[in-house]
């Protein structure tokens, strides 16, 4: 079995039928909450979305230390800055095309160039938001906080995982955004899976050494998982990484398994331009060129479906994953 | 906070320093903007010696109130009145807008101590102190925030969205200042896009609205004590103040919201603050 034991994965990886599912923002409320359980300054926001968003456990908790904002993004993100000069640690939640999309500027200029303690929880990323339609799916948040110094951008591929970023972030002293998806997706890791900002897990690694890596994030971890799987039975040898933390990026990591492998195939449920794998591809330019492929929405807009069909639909399928391995094993020298 | 006859006679000569200073600065830099600064240099001389609770050699200090300049343009008003409350040199003002210098063209915290926060684009101030007034509140403390806001900036949403919640909350340890000097960038805020009825406008979300001239220290005075007498509700205070306050060529003009000084204009503005346009005999030309 070539899952990294070190990842203490779960049993079943591969069973669909059987893998737990739950959506990556339920692992929000339940870091959130954690955090809050053990540092008094941790207070939430949120706009008008508490329950889709998974902030109501902590607002019925600690009803003094949340703050209802109506549907008022910008002021939310500012009041948070406030907040944070007081010595509060707080978390501003909404969907992510109006925090950080509509609030891109308060973002920019009121948290992270004023360096104030803020978390920006992102649902609803992803097309796989689903019957919403485009509106409502966050396809660029990736590409609109990557660019803003000091900010630290997280996406945790499945439940446990997005526990553990929303309380890891409290820890750190400085602007955070994590991007969570609305649908259910398979919950893979355990608790006991290895988490740290800014460190990347190899998740699946083959017995030889690996003529592509797969560098994923977000749910679709498990499709490039599910996919490594079928290369490996057709004697590819594979290593997959779960590469979490966007910025700042495990460099080491990224620019390793690109010698190992000499190919490298990205998978997000973002728009290519500006996403995850465009930051792979700039470290790799500048110290490891490799041949890359990218998976992920190729300048569309989303649109109403249900996920999987929609995932499909815009190439971010299993075997779309597949036919860009093998496209990349021909690019390579 | 008893307003005697010779702290009144120590505002108004301090005023005109900062003024002067001000546009020394800004002509020192070669831009910036200047009617706003020269008409909040009254309410900023009475914030910083005879308002605020702050210690400018502990700029940190817990118990200080917090001052939040939204309205981040008008900044060299801010700097030199900093400056001569002891936050640093005066002699420091010259380097406005230079490289390296911490005084940065828009307010940056980081690079000045006693910057409560960097501010610049429009319409977030109000929001950053609704903040720190409920982060106050929720830690039982009793510090003062003032919000220092322009009356072009009434014009963005994310001010109301901050009002609203003000509003919703009962403030009652936030007053917000409008420099209401009618001009902006492109002209008389009026034609721009009218603001009016402004106090109707703050007391249907739920403000306590005061009216005042913005160049009279009695009436700024008792207007901050006012408002911090009213419990239950922010305040707000709208200071009614004359565009390039103290020069009289520039008194009223929209253009000099952010015009650059021809050499002759800043000989003669300088000329003009430095005898409060002609009342006392200038020492030196």
């Amino acid at each position: 079995m070539p899952i990294n034991k070190k990842s203490k994965l779960v049993e079943n990886i591969f069973d669909a039928g059987k893998i737990e599912q739950k959506p990556t923002r339920d692992g929000y409320g339940l870091g959130l909450l954690q955090a809050g359980d053990e540092n008094p300054n941790i207070v939430a926001l949120c706009a008008d979305l508490i329950e889709s968003t998974r902030t109501e456990a902590f607002a019925k908790k600690y009803p003094a230390r949340f703050v209802e904002m109506g549907v008022a993004e910008q002021n939310m993100a500012s009041v948070a800055a406030g907040l944070s000069a007081i010595g509060k640690i707080p978390y501003i939640t909404s969907y992510a095309m109006f925090s950080p999309g509509r609030n891109w500027e308060q973002i920019r200029t009121t948290i992270c160039y004023n360096e104030r303690n803020v978390k920006i929880i992102g649902s609803h990323t992803g097309v796989s938001v689903g019957p919403d339609g485009a509106t409502h799916q966050a396809i660029e948040d990736i590409a609109i906080t990557r660019p803003i110094a000091n900010m630290t951008v997280i996406a945790p591929c499945d439940m446990h995982e997005g526990q553990k970023a929303a309380y890891a972030v409290s820890k750190i002293d400085g602007p955070c955004y994590i991007r969570y998806a609305r649908e259910k997706t398979p919950v893979f890791t355990t608790e006991y899976s290895p988490f740290e900002i800014g460190k990347a897990e190899v998740f699946f690694e083959s017995d030889k050494t690996p003529d592509v890596a797969i560098i994923a994030c977000g749910p679709l971890v498990h499709n490039a998982l599910l996919a490594a799987e079928e290369l490996e039975k057709k004697g590819i040898a594979v290593r997959v990484i779960n590469n979490h933390t966007i910025k700042p990026m495990d460099e080491k990591m990224i620019i390793k398994s690109a010698k190992d492998a000499g190919a490298v195939v990205t998978v997000e449920e973002h728009q290519i331009a500006g996403g995850m794998g465009s930051a792979v591809a700039e470290v790799l330019a500048k110290n490891h060129p490799v041949p890359i492929e990218f998976i992920g929405v190729q300048n569309h807009f989303g649109e109403s479906g249900n996920p999987n069909e929609l995932l499909e639909h815009f190439g971010m399928g299993v075997a779309h994953i597949k036919d860009a391995v093998k496209k990349v094993l021909k690019r390579k020298k | 906070m008893i307003l005697h006859d010779d702290k009144i006679k120590f505002l108004e000569e301090m005023a005109a320093k900062v003024r002067y200073d001000t546009i020394e600065s800004v002509i020192n830099a070669g831009s910036g903007h200047v009617a706003g600064p020269l008409d909040m240099a009254d309410i900023f001389t009475a914030m910083y010696f005879h308002i605020l609770k702050h210690d400018p050699k502990n700029p940190n200090w817990d118990g200080r109130d917090r001052l939040i300049l939204s309205n981040g343009h008008i900044c060299p008003v801010q700097y030199a009145t900093m400056a001569h409350a002891g936050y640093f040199p005066v002699e420091e003002l010259k380097t406005l807008r230079k490289f390296g210098t911490r005084l940065q063209g828009h307010p940056h915290r980081q690079a000045l101590p006693g910057i409560e926060t960097t501010s610049g684009p429009l319409g977030s101030g109000l929001s950053q102190a609704v903040g720190m007034a409920i982060g106050l509140k929720m830690d039982e403390k009793t510090n003062q925030v003032f919000a220092l806001l322009s009356d072009g900036e009434q014009e963005c949403g994310q001010t109301w969205e901050a009002a609203m919640l003000a509003g919703k909350l009962k403030l009652d340890n936030i007053t917000a200042i409008i420099d209401r000097n009618n001009i902006q960038i492109d002209g008389m805020t009026e034609d721009i896009m009218p603001l009016e009825p402004l106090k109707e406008k703050y007391e249907a979300f739920n403000w306590h609205v005061l009216e005042i001239n913005g160049h009279d220290f009695h009436e700024i005075v008792n207007a901050v004590e006012t408002a911090r007498a009213i419990f239950e509700k922010p305040v707000v205070i709208i200071a009614h103040t004359i565009a390039g306050k103290g020069v009289d060529f520039m008194e009223f003009k929209y253009p000099w919201h952010s015009k650059v000084f021809k050499p002759e204009e800043a000989k003669e503005a300088l000329r003009q603050l430095r005898t409060l346009q002609g009342k006392i005999q200038s020492e030196h030309q």
